[in-house]
């Protein structure tokens, strides 16, 4: 059994790579619209601007409402900040 | 040599299977935990590979403007300052924002794009929205404004499918329906998007606007590749949490091998001392009986956690990125297999249960057998 499940192991294998071959193209014309509309992040969360422009976002993001307004959205509590912010504000 | 090992495996398959019940919810659960870590790892590391790939393009510099730490329209007569800096080549103002649709509560992002814009009147829109508003090329959209007057656009043409983790929520609208609807003025923009010669000079000339315009916020393409580069670390907030329970879940499982062993392990150990077993042999007939269990849950985890993520669509990690909003995009990430991360799960899941089960079937396997009967 337990080298039938190494074998499907192995055809995943193949299949990401037949797969990540195919979508070599797909993923041309997508950076091609990234630098034709000059977009800046992924559409992954659209409940909050934070993270819907993910390296868009500031420090202040979480208190937007008062400074005792911690975060409230699920994806807010999933996605890692930018870098950059916890780099420059240790 | 292998011959024994064969006898010694042989046996072992058929004490596992007598003990179907207990072995087999073993299994389970610690598929389970396999199955958990290896859908995160797969599903981060292969939008941190999309977004890698697709965001190479992105603009080089994002000049924003900030006031009292919210965000504020940069004004046009920037351009001029920006421009003559040197090393940069073009400077675009940028118009976007949101727009909080009522009717389906769900968040849209307004763009005008540099080119090819829509005309007057026509906005091209995401797959999302085609798809969760029923609208199609020809169809009459109608939002309420800045001033909650009400403006129609004809769709013009939805954005390719396959674009929907960069598009998925996006209205494209002319420059002219952009100011009227979201009523910023015509010498204000978003924001800047600079292009610059020489990536070298990216961070300097950063620096240099910051020195012009000290309430500007330049964002570098590298640091928006960095973003989504750690996007999903460990140490982000529910990821940590998936992680905890699963590194107890499995403190657990070595804790309880390492121990205990039921009576009537300990009563079969002794048997098998009892009419001429080695004690080498039953580390062997151990190591075997850790090996079949951690290696099978470590392969059907890792089959299982592939197909969620990449066949369907990691259906069960939507609802957490979904969170509140109504618009998430209907994706199937590339498949990426990075080897570096399956070889740390191997380490940290089956190594670390193979030795837990030795560890009392040793100490059970040297004392005498009459007494471990007994």
């Amino acid at each position: 059994m337990v080298g039938a499940l190494a074998l499907t192991c192995a055809g995943l294998v193949l299949h990401a790579s037949s797969e990540a071959r195919n979508a070599r193209g797909a993923l041309a014309r997508n950076a091609s619209l990234v630098r034709r509309l000059a977009l800046t992040d992924l559409c992954l969360c659209t409940e909050a601007n934070y993270t819907r422009h993910l390296s868009m976002a500031d420090l202040s993001a979480p208190f937007q409402d008062s400074p005792l307004s911690l975060e409230h959205f699920p994806s807010g509590a999933l996605v890692e900040p930018p870098v950059h912010l916890l780099e420059k504000n240790p | 040599m292998i011959e024994r090992h064969r006898h010694i495996l042989d046996f072992t398959l058929a004490s596992l299977l007598r003990r179907k019940g207990k072995n087999g919810a073993l299994l389970l659960v610690y598929t389970l935990v396999v199955f958990v870590l290896a859908s995160v790892l797969f599903f981060s590391h292969a939008l941190q590979r999309e977004a890698a790939l697709v965001l190479k393009d992105a603009p080089e510099i994002i000049v924003q403007r900030t006031m009292a730490g919210r965000y504020h329209p940069v004004p046009m007569a920037w351009l001029a300052g920006i421009k003559e800096i040197n090393g940069v080549i073009s400077v675009r103002p940028r118009l976007w924002g949101y727009h909080y649709d009522p009717l389906l509560r769900a968040n849209y992002t307004l763009s005008v794009p540099a080119g090819n814009q829509p005309q007057p009147g026509t906005i091209d829109i995401g797959a999302g929205i085609s798809r969760t508003r029923g609208a199609h090329p020809g169809d009459i959209i109608a939002f309420a404004g800045h001033d909650g007057l009400p403006r129609s656009f004809a769709v013009r043409a939805v954005l390719s499918y396959e674009s929907q983790l960069l598009t998925s929520d996006l209205i494209l609208l002319s420059e002219q329906d952009y100011r009227d609807f979201s009523g910023i003025p015509g010498d204000q923009a978003t924001d800047l998007a600079l292009q610059v010669r020489n990536p070298k000079e990216f961070r300097t000339i950063a620096q240099k606007i910051t020195r012009i315009h000290p309430d500007s916020r330049p964002i570098l393409r590298s640091e928006i590749l960095r973003t989504y580069d750690a996007v999903f670390s460990w140490r982000s907030g529910l990821l940590i949490v998936i992680f905890s329970a699963a590194a107890l879940a499995f403190a657990i499982f070595a804790f309880d091998k390492a121990t205990a062993l039921s009576a009537e392990e300990r009563r079969e150990i002794g048997i098998l001392k009892a009419i001429g077993w080695e004690t080498s042999d039953i580390m062997l007939m151990k190591f075997w009986e850790g090996t079949v269990v951690s290696l099978t849950a470590f392969l059907v985890g890792i089959i299982l956690a592939y197909v969620h993520v990449f066949f369907a669509s990691s259906s069960l990690f939507t609802p957490v990125l979904k969170g509140w909003s109504t618009l998430y995009p209907a994706f199937r990430p590339t498949p990426y297999l990075d080897f570096g991360q399956i070889s740390t799960l191997f380490l940290l899941t089956v190594v670390p249960y193979t030795v837990t089960t030795m560890v009392p079937s040793w100490r059970a396997a040297v004392i005498d057998p009459d007494e471990v009967m007994r």
